[in-house]
């Protein structure tokens, strides 16, 4: 009896400091976004309290008072361009994953080369020329104009992943499809798309965080009409000071679409942040 | 990319996909359709402005001065090239990016390596871990500055208090750090999702067999799982790379660069010049620099990208 047991009481014990040591690091990770999220429910003066107070009366007031600055507009700004940049990058990207995987064009590896070089250019080689053209045809402060430029960075990243996607359809079921006397657009509405929806809706998910948290564009292109969530927070600052309570609740409020699309994409994360290439 | 060849053409069946010597005039046209309308919104958006950029950087410009524009040669990139901040901004930007990426990775393998056994609680610190890349990078980078390094009421001071750290301004004394560690914090649950994919594509049955003929756990690691790891960690160290030369967002919120230029990358560097000092030759110029730089990068990764995954199943 002694020995098994003894053996399995050796393993419990160092599986335990391993478990222990994942849950601190853990926590210690998701720590700093906690706190923002509990100062939010405070008043000032328990958010600038020293020592720190982990315990303290919540309130809505902070939440009250983002509210009603006006922060809305910002938050529907941020949900517009990222709906449609988002449903703009669908309508663009899945004919062309498909062809480049299933009904591969000539040169498929070329264009797949250029669709990923396009992501290498660093942005801030094109913000003095977009701000120029984006001013010379009055797009300046307005939406569709991040609108387009969300589209065309999550264009690449979206297409290679899909593609991945769609190079899992066995070949097998359009064979049988064809056979059968299915035409081309049956077959991709009848066979093709329902597989590679759940990749489609991934990738969706993906583009609604890169577009949504996007900032560099959104403080040099738009202002006040078509400022988006990111670019409000700045403001909440240099407006008026620095209320920390309320800062954390509008940041709370910024994030939290973002990351609760992440939680529910976080087993094709790692997909779309590799372009495809880990599954 | 070979690979990649083979595999399109291998994924449907011969009906759909004639070899590609075969396929008419028509039909490539037919296949192409769907392409283009992506292929021309692309090269429209993306690489227009970059002519533009190549044309204003030979261009004397300030937006200050109307009617100042005026062909200057190469001039602004002779300035560039004198310009010591600019040189100071570009090793930031190094810096940056180069020690954001080991520690992430060094830290994003631990996480892994803890996250690939199974343990009560797996799927939830998985999901917190990989928060602080979700978060919007604005926002994370508010918590860093005010709830974390703040000098007075910040948790790290807090924290250090009792080993006689006395109220300690990080983010004025360390700037560059300061940014990193925003950049660390950020960046590590990526290096760690990357990794850990790699751990769970690791063949199970050589790892056993070498345990059972007497491998010590650390050999096994050596021999075995990190050279699985390598091109994981290959490939995460260049996409964050990729990723980071963009950075902005951190330096904005967190120290705007300061003091002088101590903090800034060429993100910043170059907003700045562009959209307050109104400089638009110059900011074309150092705009165009930082693209040839960061070609040298992409080589990198579009040939690792290409040779050691794409469509290969090897990575599923």
């Amino acid at each position: 009896m002694s020995t098994p047991v003894m053996h399995k009481k050796k393993k419990f014990g160092t599986g335990t400091i391993w478990t222990v040591l994942a849950w601190i690091l853990g926590l210690g990770f998701f720590f700093p976004v906690l706190w923002m999220v509990l100062t939010g429910f405070k008043q000032e003066a328990d958010a600038y309290s020293d020592p720190p107070k982990l315990f303290f009366t919540p309130t809505l007031d902070q939440y009250r008072a983002v509210l009603s600055s006006g922060i809305g507009t910002a938050l529907m700004n941020s949900a517009f361009a990222t709906i449609v940049s988002t449903i703009l990058v669908l309508l663009l990207g899945i004919p062309a994953a498909f062809a480049l995987s299933l009904r591969p064009v000539k040169k498929t590896k070329d264009v797949l080369f250029f669709f990923i070089s396009t992501k290498m250019l660093p942005v801030v080689a094109v913000i003095v020329p977009l701000y120029v053209i984006v001013g010379d045809i009055g797009l300046l402060d307005n939406i569709w104009a991040l609108i387009v430029l969300y589209t065309a960075m999550n264009l690449p990243i979206a297409v290679w992943m899909m593609r991945s996607f769609f190079l899992e359809v066995p070949s097998e079921l359009l064979e049988a499809a064809s056979m059968d006397g299915a035409s081309l657009w049956t077959s991709v509405r009848e066979v093709i798309l329902p597989l590679v929806s759940p990749g489609i809706a991934a990738t969706a998910l993906i583009c609604t965080i890169f577009s949504w948290n996007e900032f560099f564009f959104a403080v040099n292109l738009t202002a006040v009409q078509a400022q988006t969530i990111p670019v409000a927070l700045v403001g909440f600052i240099t407006g008026e000071g620095l209320y920390w309570a309320r800062l954390s609740a509008a940041a709370t409020l910024a994030a939290l679409p973002v990351v609760l699309a992440g939680w529910i994409a976080q087993n094709k994360l790692v997909r779309g942040l590799s372009f495809g290439a880990i599954k | 990319m070979t690979t990649t060849e083979v595999r399109s053409t291998d994924a449907g069946s011969d009906e759909f996909v004639p070899r590609s010597r075969t396929i008419s005039k028509a039909e490539g046209w037919r296949r192409r359709g769907p392409l283009l309308p992506a292929l021309i919104f692309l090269i429209l958006v993306t690489q227009i402005p970059f002519l533009f950029t190549l044309y204003y950087s030979t261009q004397s410009w300030n937006l200050v001065r109307p009617g100042s524009q005026e062909f200057n040669w190469l001039n602004n990139y002779v300035d560039v090239f004198r310009d010591s901040q600019f040189r100071e901004v570009a090793l930031n930007t190094v810096i940056m990016i180069v020690g954001t990426v080991i520690i992430s990775v060094i830290l994003g393998l631990m996480l892994a390596l803890l996250l690939d056994r199974k343990f009560i609680g797996r799927s939830l610190i998985r999901t917190l871990l990989i928060t602080p890349f979700l978060v919007t990078p604005v926002a994370g980078a508010l918590i860093w500055k005010t709830a974390m390094f703040d000098p007075v009421f910040g948790l790290i001071n807090f924290v250090l208090s009792p080993f006689g750290v006395e109220q300690i301004d990080w983010v004025s004394r360390f700037p560059l750090a300061a940014v990193m560690t925003n950049l660390i914090w950020q960046w590590t649950p990526f290096m760690m999702l990357l990794i850990l994919a790699g751990l769970q594509s690791m063949p199970k049955d050589i790892a056993e067999a070498a345990r059972v003929d007497g491998a010590s756990a650390f050999s096994l690691f050596r021999e075995l799982t990190l050279p699985h790891l390598r091109r994981f960690i290959e490939l995460g160290a260049v996409l964050g790379a990729i990723y980071l030369v963009n950075t902005f967002d951190a330096v904005y919120m967190m120290t705007s660069g300061g003091p002088g230029v101590a903090s800034a990358n060429l993100p910043f560097y170059i907003y700045q010049r562009a959209f307050l000092g109104f400089d638009i030759g110059q900011a074309a110029a150092m705009g165009v620099v930082t693209v040839i730089a960061t070609i040298l990068v992409s080589t990198l990764a579009l040939r690792l990208i290409f040779k050691s995954f794409s469509g290969n199943e090897e990575a599923a």
